[in-house]
């Protein structure tokens, strides 16, 4: 079993020193591209054990868990890394033709690889401070992987991105030691036990919401989501899509399961904070994405409210809520990447990614037109695409509950952001170009042409197919849910039967 | 002992929100760094003190003798040491290519990314 859990670990690593080593030659982009299809097929049969068996656990160096690392799957963890493997492949193809020799030199394939290695750490691991181990590769893979190229623009947004995010790696570090001192373990499953037993319920509040704030700072919700539309619009198109699709994401996967697992104490005082939290990032998202005017600027603050639709899943807190923010989580991945890249597309084409810079792309590349119009439905939640069904779980939970407030909030989102859709419609695709260039795909080379287009329909590909055949996706995110919200097989999974119930010290007279 | 360093985790936590509420970005970042210092410090703590006795155990026993030092804070705050390491010196080596290329320190003047004309 370990090596099923480490092979996600293990493939991206190995790639990246591969990858490294062939930074100067053509063979780097290849090896990469191989490492991510490696991943994929890496992450497909995980998922089929934990669909066979349900949890799966494996203790690295056969330290009895809670004292070793332990990786573990349930079926969010393999379905995050799942994405994970078909986000990077994507990319990884895209990169292909949109990254540039001078940044492969340096070392972009290898960074890149990283950065998957740890976003996969991250959903796998069972244990905090490895979870913070992991949070920090992602975290200097990303580092590096946005200020490549050393424009200037890059260094203005890296030295945010990079501030914002030490100060939340230090909360999440401090979290983690106030943690340890009232719990003495650090394994998640074993903390689920142990949290129950800690006198002072108020320090545990706190530090509950310590670590809302330092994951909150990754995922980017409100008010802490500024560095996100800061940044995200600087580096290569291929960065910014595996950072739309993944990094955020992280920090939501993070959230869902510290309070799904960990902090289930006070669930009134902590998941009221994340529904007010949810709120607010839905609207401040989409408005802060109705007064920009780029493409990638947009987007991005999407990024930002659709986030928020995320953690209203998570605050709602009841079965059918956190089906719909699991579900959510993989229909946001597949389709912001996706947005990501067709803007890369543009720009590649129309010289820009400026609105008032571009125009004429529905006339001369119609394809990319569709192409562009599947995920921005999507993400919209049109009907019969996977947002819809997205959007409609988490309104009919919200309103399962009577609160009608939220549900009015979420589905007046949806409408702004047609909004800001029709305004990327309007002006790069039905407005002629204001130089007169006429953008056609026809003018990159075959191969280019290739390689950007097809992970572009690929990934429309799949947005289609949730949206039309949602059944067997909302039953997998349904029995996720139950997972989360019932951690007992997690629990006992990663800590083995025959010693359940001892949390601690206790635990060694169970093993000796 | 606990408290004497959890008092100096405070001032140390003060003195580095004071140094971060500062435009300089060299100044937040050595902010930063004493809070991050803080943190692990804090971690320490929390793994309660107990000095004079290393965590060792005689040969041909299984548990050690008496009370020892709780090693696993030791080895949480010395891979944070390191990371923290790693990170801030990509930090300050940003900042300097920021300051070289940017010609400012002060976060106010850095709007390359985020251009003013935006209110078009």
């Amino acid at each position: 079993m370990s090596w099923l859990l480490a092979a996600p670990l293990i493939i991206p690593f190995a790639t990246a020193v591969l990858a490294f080593l062939f930074r100067n030659g053509p063979e780097g982009r290849w090896i990469s591209v191989m490492g991510s299809a490696a991943l994929l097929i890496a992450s497909g049969l995980l998922m089929q054990a934990v669909l066979a068996e349900g949890v799966v656990a494996g203790q690295m160096g056969n330290w009895p868990a809670p004292f070793g690392i332990t990786l573990v799957a349930d079926l969010l963890s393999a379905v995050m890394v799942v994405i994970t493997g078909i986000t990077g492949l994507a990319v990884a193809v895209y990169a292909l033709a949109d990254i540039e020799e001078r940044l492969e030199k340096l070392g972009y394939h290898a960074l890149f690889q990283v950065l998957l290695a740890g976003v996969c750490g991250a959903f796998l691991t069972g244990d905090l401070f490895n979870l913070y181990v992991w949070f920090e590769v992602m975290l200097i893979a990303s580092f590096g992987l946005l200020i490549l190229g050393g424009r200037r623009q890059q260094l203005d947004a890296g030295i945010k991105y990079v501030t914002i995010n030490l100060v939340s790696t230090i909360l999440f570090l401090a979290g983690i030691g106030l943690l340890y001192g009232m719990t003495g373990t650090l394994n998640l499953a074993d903390l689920h036990l142990a949290v129950q037993e800690v006198e002072n319920k108020g320090l545990l509040t706190v530090v509950a919401v310590m670590f809302m704030v330092a994951f909150g700072v990754k995922a980017a919700v409100f008010p802490l989501f500024f560095w996100l539309p800061a940044s995200y619009h600087t580096p290569s198109v291929a960065v910014s899509a595996i950072f739309a699709g993944l990094l955020t994401k992280v920090g939501v996967y993070a959230l869902i399961r510290m309070f799904t697992l960990v902090f289930t104490e006070d669930v009134d005082y902590t998941h009221t904070i994340l529904l007010w939290v949810a709120g607010f990032t839905m609207v401040t998202g989409v408005l802060g994405a109705a007064a920009m005017n780029d493409f990638r600027r947009i987007l991005s603050f999407h990024i930002v409210s659709q986030i928020g639709y995320m953690i209203l899943g998570l605050a709602l807190y009841t079965p059918l809520a956190l089906v719909g923010a699991v579900f959510y989580l993989v229909h946001h991945i597949i389709v912001k990447a996706n947005l990501f890249l067709v803007a890369g597309v543009a720009r590649r084409i129309a010289g820009s990614t400026e609105l008032s810079a571009i125009g004429g792309l529905y006339k001369t590349a119609p394809v990319l037109g569709l192409l562009f119009l599947i995920p921005a439905f999507s993400l919209a939640g049109f009907p019969p695409l996977s947002g819809f069904w997205a959007k409609y779980i988490l309104v009919k939970a919200s309103l399962d509950l009577e609160l009608w407030l939220v549900a009015g909030v979420a589905l007046v989102v949806g409408l702004l952001t047609i909004y800001s859709m029709t305004k990327i419609w309007g002006n790069a695709f039905w407005k002629p170009h204001p130089a007169g260039m006429q953008p056609k795909l026809g003018s990159l080379s075959g191969r280019d042409r290739a390689s950007l287009i097809l992970p572009i329909a690929s990934l429309a590909i799949l947005t289609c197919v949730i949206g039309l055949f949602p059944e067997p996706f909302v039953q997998f995110a349904e029995r996720a849910a139950a997972q989360l919200l019932d951690p007992v097989d997690y629990v006992a999974t990663v800590l083995g039967t025959e010693v359940e119930g001892a949390t601690g010290l206790a635990q060694l007279e169970g093993i000796e | 002992m606990e408290l004497l360093i959890s008092v100096m985790v405070g001032v140390m936590i003060a003195t580095g929100t004071y140094l971060m509420l500062a435009r300089n970005v060299l100044r937040f970042i050595f902010g930063l760094i004493l809070i991050s210092n803080a943190a692990n410090l804090m971690i320490f703590v929390a793994g309660r003190l107990t000095p004079e006795s290393p965590p060792l155990i005689p040969d041909g026993a299984d548990v050690p003798p008496d009370i020892v030092a709780n090693a696993l804070p030791q080895a949480l705050v010395l891979t944070a040491i390191v990371i923290g390491f790693g990170l801030f010196a990509f930090a300050l080596t940003l900042v300097y290519r920021g300051y070289q290329s940017m010609g400012t320190l002060m976060s106010d003047e850095m709007r390359l990314a985020e251009p003013e004309e935006d209110r078009q």
